[in-house]
């Protein structure tokens, strides 16, 4: 996937600028905030259950090396085969082997974000395999050569007119006056065509909500079946997961699936959760004949005990992306990369590089939402404090800004002076202000204040307030 | 070195040099084969106040947007598909695995509907499975793959019809893994296991919810009140 994180700030004034994309994003506001609150309400253990997810996340990621060492006996007692992957290039490398050797020319793909972080179908492409999406709103992008915008509703960013565009352009074999005015409609019509896909596809490639250690299997959870018709018809079933996923039991698994869904969708769980543990047994009448999973690390296992170790916890709801005002505002393509929204600002950076993705991590208001709806407590908003630090340490933030940043530092170690001209500052401020006491406009802050309009400072500073109180309080 | 075993030292490097009491590795491979041998519970939602079990079967199967019936034999289940069919303007036509169960489905003389078995080839308008337990905490089934009920009858059909002991229900999903354990022994499973909420839906177009999508646009669950 081409990375366009560098050109963030040009992206989101585009963003900003789209009319279109912005009704589409009023969507997300509405009901993605309001159905995970209403999930939320309804399960009076949620908050425990999300203690309980993280505690059994954190001993799983302490224990990493022996849990994969389990869950990879298991997959091989059950028939199935396990191919570890260290970068991107090698997960797409033995997923190419697996199709070479079985004549693959056609691949049904399910809703995985782990096979856009590999960029899987620009090289299946590349080399004459056919990938198929096969999740609504993973095959309409497709269709738009376009990236997901979401990680769980990867065309949240298009309204019903341009699908609807999309389909008569794509689907030509059907008459072209037929009615499409209904959402039912387009659905259908998806349904009928990807079901010979289905039937005809060579190989199923499908992601992993978790791994089970107990069992060898892997779960994906979704509402539209498409990734249990991926892993059961074609002979081949290839599950490409990262380490991270892996949980040690059944139990475990339904102590974070609980919430799971609700942080996603608001659903108590998704229509079909399903465990996949090998190839089809002997006497089995479907069902494929060869399972693979492929384990991709891609800078993970250097992530474990460093200030981004928390971030390995995540479980992929988007719950982050659903409440952070900035997605809000400019949608998932703004990013640039595959993964947006808080989670992505943390994630990005180490999987392109800070120098890349410098821009994300200060694309935030620390307005501190995203931790506090994150079923896994991920203290997001400190991780992107770390990033900007690494960011400024490196001298990769623009000279300006670092001018800035040493200028208040020298200040700040300097408590007198500070105060002194702070106190200045907030007079000059307040007669800016004028009787409305409101700051339309700035000198070298015009950017600011054309969308903002900041309020004149009253009264004397905090510190001053403080030390009145205390001397009042003796 | 491979990539696993690249991999794996990656993590145990990256995991002593920042855990300054990292257990020594017997222990932490006891506390491994403890948590997998034990498999604590955590967090159950407590369904106590929630009217009986049964009732909330039902209410979860109908908040899923399955339809819902319950009857008292294997012979009254034959006659509530039949009904169902009709109802849904459907063809007699079923198909359906091996599962032994089925065989005391007694059809009526005369309208007895076509019996095909084996998996689908994605062109049945019906198909039956028997499943092997029920969840009431979300009104969910479980499936499991083999000859008695192939998967594929549980994702090609438009209408699904699942029928459920009641014996089979549990309160949630631990007591659920603990009856697939019974049934396959430790640290086993079928091929696949599905757990189903509801017939198939999506909401990629502007998040507005479609019934239908991939799987089933219809599912009806009948739960058979009868000893097995």
């Amino acid at each position: 996937m081409k990375i366009s994180s560098p050109e963030f700030k040009n992206n989101a004034c585009n963003a900003l600028d789209d009319n279109q994309l912005q009704g589409a994003l009023r969507h997300v506001r509405k009901n993605f905030v309001k159905k995970r609150a209403d999930a939320r309400r309804d399960l009076p253990e949620f908050d425990a259950l999300r203690d309980s997810a993280r505690a059994i996340k954190d001993h799983t990621l302490a224990h990493l090396d022996l849990y994969l060492e389990h869950y990879e006996k298991k997959v091989i007692e059950s028939g199935g085969k396990v191919h570890w992957a260290t970068n991107a290039a090698e997960a797409r490398g033995i997923i190419m082997d697996i199709c070479r050797k079985s004549n693959a020319r056609t691949v049904t793909k399910g809703k995985s974000m782990i096979t856009e972080e590999i960029s899987l179908n620009e090289f299946l492409e590349a080399n004459e395999i056919q990938p198929v999406e096969t999740d609504l709103g993973e095959y309409i992008i497709q269709l738009r050569g376009e990236n997901p915008s979401h990680i769980i509703a990867p065309a949240v960013h298009l309204n019903m007119d341009q699908i609807r565009d999309e389909f008569r352009k794509a689907h030509t074999h059907l008459p072209a006056e037929r009615s499409m005015d209904e959402p039912e409609t387009l659905l259908r019509e998806a349904r009928q065509i990807l079901r010979d896909k289905f039937l005809s596809a060579d190989v199923g490639i499908t992601g992993a909500n978790f791994l089970v250690a107990e069992t060898g299997s892997s779960l994906i959870v979704t509402n539209e079946g498409n990734g249990d018709l991926t892993q059961i018809i074609p002979r081949i079933h290839v599950v490409v997961a990262s380490i991270e996923k892996i949980v040690p039991t059944l139990e475990d698994m339904a102590q974070i699936t609980r919430v799971l869904a609700r942080s996603a969708t608001g659903q108590e769980t998704t229509v079909y959760s399903t465990l996949s543990t090998g190839p089809k047994r002997k006497t089995d009448e479907d069902g494929p004949e060869e399972y693979h999973v492929v384990l991709l690390d891609n800078g993970r296992s250097s992530m474990l005990g460093t200030e981004f170790s928390e971030m390995l916890r995540c479980i992929r709801c988007g719950a982050c992306m659903n409440h952070c005002p900035v997605y809000q505002a400019i949608g998932g393509h703004a990013y640039g990369w595959v993964y947006p929204g808080p989670m992505g600002s943390v994630l990005t950076p180490t999987l392109i590089g800070i120098d890349k993705a410098g821009h994300l991590p200060n694309a935030s208001t620390f307005c501190g939402r995203c931790e506090a709806v994150c079923p896994m407590h991920i203290p997001l908003p400190k991780m992107m404090r770390f990033w900007r630090e690494r960011e400024f340490e490196q001298h990769l933030s623009a000279p300006s800004h670092r001018r800035n940043l040493t200028l208040w530092a020298w200040f700040a170690k300097h408590p007198s002076l500070y105060r002194f001209v702070t106190s200045i500052g907030m007079r000059i401020l307040a007669i800016w202000g004028g009787s409305a006491k409101r700051i339309n406009w700035l000198p070298m802050a015009g950017g600011w204040t054309k969308f903002r309009v900041l309020p004149a400072p009253e009264g004397p500073t905090f510190i001053r307030q403080y030390q009145r109180a205390k001397r009042n309080a003796r | 070195m491979n990539s696993r075993d690249k991999i794996l030292s990656n993590i145990r490097q990256s995991l002593t040099s920042s855990q300054k009491n990292l257990s020594s590795s017997d222990e932490r491979k006891q506390a491994v084969r403890r948590r997998i041998g034990s498999h604590p519970r955590g967090i159950i939602p407590d369904l106590s106040s929630k009217h009986k079990l049964l009732t909330l079967f039902q209410e979860k199967v109908e908040a899923s947007e399955a339809s819902y019936s319950k009857v008292k034999s294997y012979v009254d289940a034959a006659a509530e598909i039949q009904q169902y069919l009709r109802q849904h303007n459907l063809p007699q036509r079923i198909r359906m695995g091996k599962d032994k169960r089925f065989k005391k489905l007694k059809w009526g003389k005369g309208d007895s509907p076509q019996i095909q078995t084996g998996p689908s080839d994605g062109k049945d308008f019906v198909c039956l499975s028997h499943a092997q337990g029920g969840i009431c905490e979300t009104g969910t089934l479980v499936l499991t793959s083999g000859p008695d009920n192939p998967t594929s009858l549980n994702f090609l059909p438009e209408t699904h019809i699942i029928l459920v002991n009641k014996k089979d229900l549990q309160e949630n999903y631990e007591d659920s893994w603990k009856a697939l354990r019974r049934g396959f022994g430790r640290g086993k499973l079928s091929r696949t296991v599905n757990m189903i909420t509801g017939p198939s839906r999506s909401a990629d177009i502007e998040q507005t919810l479609i019934l239908g999508a991939h799987g089933p646009l219809r599912l009806h669950v009948i739960v058979v009140d009868e000893a097995k």
